[in-house]
């Protein structure tokens, strides 16, 4: 009897393995508690209903069903190491990891790359990740922190009827003190000297609650601009601040981390008239979005606990992140074939996204994030990032999508490689070789 | 004008000031009158701010979701006492504090838990507009705090010093074991003093969250809230006020006119290393009380 038992479980037991080599794990390092737990929450509950809608709606990608695990990390880089040891090898092993997290993605960039799992990092850093002939495995996709200041003060520019315009004017930047606040540093100061304006910067303290003192000097200073690179509890207290001061919330553009519906409300009326850049516009009258509603939420699978905050931000962007990974694996069936694909073919697959105008419509998915196109090369596929404001309910989009200026970008990204390659001893991939 | 500016940084930083200090009263309150470094402070401040939210989101009018959530509080204070305290009586110091540590991090998750991950924001309706005097900019936010607070150490000072139950908090303070002897209920002393504790962590958690956003982040405040209490003594309720002050004003001004010359940013350490020079001099702060122990 008890051998019977024992044979009978081993059977069961390879059933459900071979059901789960079968499917594709796609792990979800997600924060739903903690200090940034309103936006996490929202992202990878928005990740998470485009998986579900993708197995409902096709049965999954090419027959593959997609398969998920959630893991905590409260945004803490240990945690978030803990998350990714512990799901890398899971269920017949990761897709791909996005931590939305910088901290996070440093602290494991060199681990992924030994164990050959690609790391989205769709609109942060590291910006130089760019360049695949170095960062294999790793993904800026759709703007990285260095396009998107080369946008703004392109934005700042179109503001101020053409970038010639922008000679003589004066700009602060006011950044988070820490190493995310302070990465965009070298890539302004070389649009200063592009567009001849003045520039200063200016250090809040992380985390950023108090900003009195700052405020009073950007008051005394007078600048036409202030460019806010913040993170979390900054982005309301700068709003706030700014009011105290008088100083126009029209004129203080952020980037994406300070454009979701929470920075804005935490900060009351003092947000209006704010603007943020954004690589994903919200809303629902997004085909793709109606339908993840209809279909999900409609059978009652949806991840939201209220599905009111399907079409914010954080959702809409979760919506994207997972769509990229989807569309990665995807490209990567077609050449592997309709399988359980590796790490490292997932990663082939990311390196060979092509969602142009016509793959965004049949998507339903139309100007809702820029067309991107990835290679061996370039691991950003886009580059473009658009502007919204602040209503006082709503953001509205203000301009429309501004492409990197790559004049300064790009002998930037050379530069960081060449030293990366030299710290770490590796040699460039030759990308017309692995054609 | 130079003079203006200095000015306006200077009664920003004293207004600034008073906001840390309505975050130290509720340290002061419970180390006084237990001799326990509540570490839960800000956990508190959090769990007061995101109630009142969430009960007045619920639709019930402003001053009855300020008493629903007092007595929230109040009714927080008294569970504290009863299950994490009250078992560790005549415990040494660290025990308490590390028992706090371990509260700090319940009351974060059932904050979250019972009212959820989601940023608030809250108006009490004063705007934080700045007025103009004579060129300097002054926040009618920051004067209504000050007032507030003002209010509230006056009130609190009074209940110390001349109050029977507030001496009995005084003397508990001191020694536990000589407070009981003499028919001091510790227990019941404990309970209200967390009770007062919840309630100024409600009022910080308004003015903070009104100016912040009800978020998580209001757990960082404290961070401000540690040089103050260095500076003026863990002790004194008007220490917590003068700290705040002079913390505020110092590490503004240090920022405006040392930040440049430092690379800038360095009001995170420099009202650190301004007490920690008071401290040279006062050890136990401004206003603590001098230990004497006979050997």
């Amino acid at each position: 009897m008890k051998q019977t038992l024992i044979a009978a479980s081993l059977v069961l037991a390879t059933i459900a393995g071979s059901a789960l080599a079968a499917d594709q794990f796609i792990p979800i390092p997600s924060y739903r508690v903690g200090p940034y737990a309103s936006g996490g929450a929202k992202f990878y509950g928005g990740m998470i209903d485009y998986l579900n809608y993708v197995n409902m709606k096709e049965g999954g990608v090419g027959g593959v069903k997609l398969t998920y695990e959630e893991c905590e990390t409260e945004y803490k880089n240990d945690r978030g190491v803990e998350c990714y040891e512990r799901l890398k090898a899971k269920n017949g092993g990761a897709s791909a990891f996005n931590f939305m997290s910088t901290g996070i993605t440093y602290a494991v960039m060199d681990r992924a790359e030994k164990d050959q799992i690609p790391l989205m990092t769709m609109g942060f850093g590291r910006a130089d990740a760019q360049d695949g002939r170095a960062f294999k495995y790793t993904f800026p996709l759709i703007t990285s922190y260095w396009s998107q200041a080369t946008a703004k003060i392109q934005f700042i520019g179109q503001r101020l009827g053409g970038m010639d315009k922008l000679r003589g004017k004066k700009i602060v930047n006011l950044y988070h003190g820490s190493a995310y606040g302070k990465e965009t540093i070298p890539v302004l100061d070389a649009m200063a000297t592009k567009h001849g304006f003045e520039l200063k910067h200016i250090e809040v303290p992380a985390p950023g609650t108090e900003q009195q003192s700052q405020w009073l000097d950007i008051r005394r200073e007078q600048p036409d601009f202030v460019v806010l690179r913040s993170w979390g509890v900054m982005t309301p207290a700068a709003l706030k601040s700014a009011q105290r001061v008088g100083y126009p919330r029209e004129q203080i553009v952020s980037n994406w981390w300070g454009g979701s519906e929470e920075d804005a409300i935490a900060a009351g009326d003092a947000a209006k008239g704010y603007i943020a850049g954004s690589f994903a516009l919200d809303g629902k009258q997004f085909p793709l979005i109606q339908d993840i509603e209809k279909v999900v939420y409609g059978a009652g699978k949806g991840n939201l606990s209220d599905k009111g905050y399907i079409g914010t931000v954080n959702y809409n962007r979760g919506v994207v992140s997972g769509l990229l990974m989807v569309e990665a694996i995807r490209a990567a069936q077609k050449k592997y074939g309709a399988k359980t694909l590796t790490g490292d073919q997932v990663r082939w697959g990311m390196e060979n996204i092509n969602i142009d105008a016509k793959r965004q419509k049949a998507l339903g998915v139309s100007d809702m994030f820029p067309q991107v196109r990835t290679s061996c090369q370039n691991h950003e596929g886009s580059g473009y990032t658009r502007f919204m404001q602040w209503d006082g309910k709503d953001w509205k989009p203000v301009s429309g999508w501004i492409k990197a200026d790559t004049s300064i970008t790009q002998p930037l990204i050379k530069a960081s490689v060449e030293k990366y390659v030299k710290e770490k001893g590796i040699t460039l991939r030759n990308c017309n070789a692995e054609k | 004008m130079e003079w203006q500016f200095f000015l306006e940084v200077l009664v920003g930083g004293l207004l600034a000031g008073v906001m840390y200090s309505l975050v130290a009263l509720g340290f002061v309150l419970i180390y006084k009158a237990s001799g326990v470094f509540n570490f839960a402070q800000g956990a508190m401040v959090l769990f007061a701010a995101l109630s009142f939210v969430s009960i007045q989101d619920m639709g019930v009018p402003f001053w009855l979701a300020l008493l629903l959530t007092l007595v929230l509080m109040v009714l927080l204070g008294v569970g504290i006492e009863r299950v994490v305290l009250r078992p560790l009586v005549n415990q040494p110091p660290i025990t308490l504090f590390m028992a706090t540590i371990g509260l700090s991090f319940f009351l974060e998750g059932l904050a979250q838990m019972v009212w959820g991950t989601n940023v608030h924001g809250l108006e009490l309706g004063i705007a934080d507009e700045p007025f103009d005097v004579g060129g300097v900019f002054i926040s009618k936010f920051d004067l209504f705090a000050a007032a507030v607070c003002g209010t509230l150490v006056a009130t609190l000072a009074l209940f110390f010093s001349k109050t029977k139950l507030g001496r009995a908090l005084r003397a508990v303070a001191d020694d536990h074991q000589a407070a009981m002897s003499v028919g001091i209920p510790l227990k019941h002393i404990w309970a209200i003093v967390w009770g007062v504790a919840g309630f100024v962590a409600l009022v910080a958690g308004l003015l903070w969250g009104s100016r912040l956003g009800v978020q998580f982040a209001l757990t960082l405040v404290v961070l401000k809230a540690l040089p103050v209490l260095i500076l003026g003594g863990f002790t004194s309720i008007p220490g917590a006020i003068v700290g705040g002050l002079i913390i505020g004003a110092g590490e503004k001004l240090a920022e405006v006119y040392l930040g440049p010359f430092l690379s800038g940013g360095i009001e995170n350490w420099f009202p650190y290393m301004l007490a920690l020079l008071f401290l040279l001099v006062r050890p136990e702060g401004l206003f603590g009380e001098k230990h004497i122990e006979r050997v």
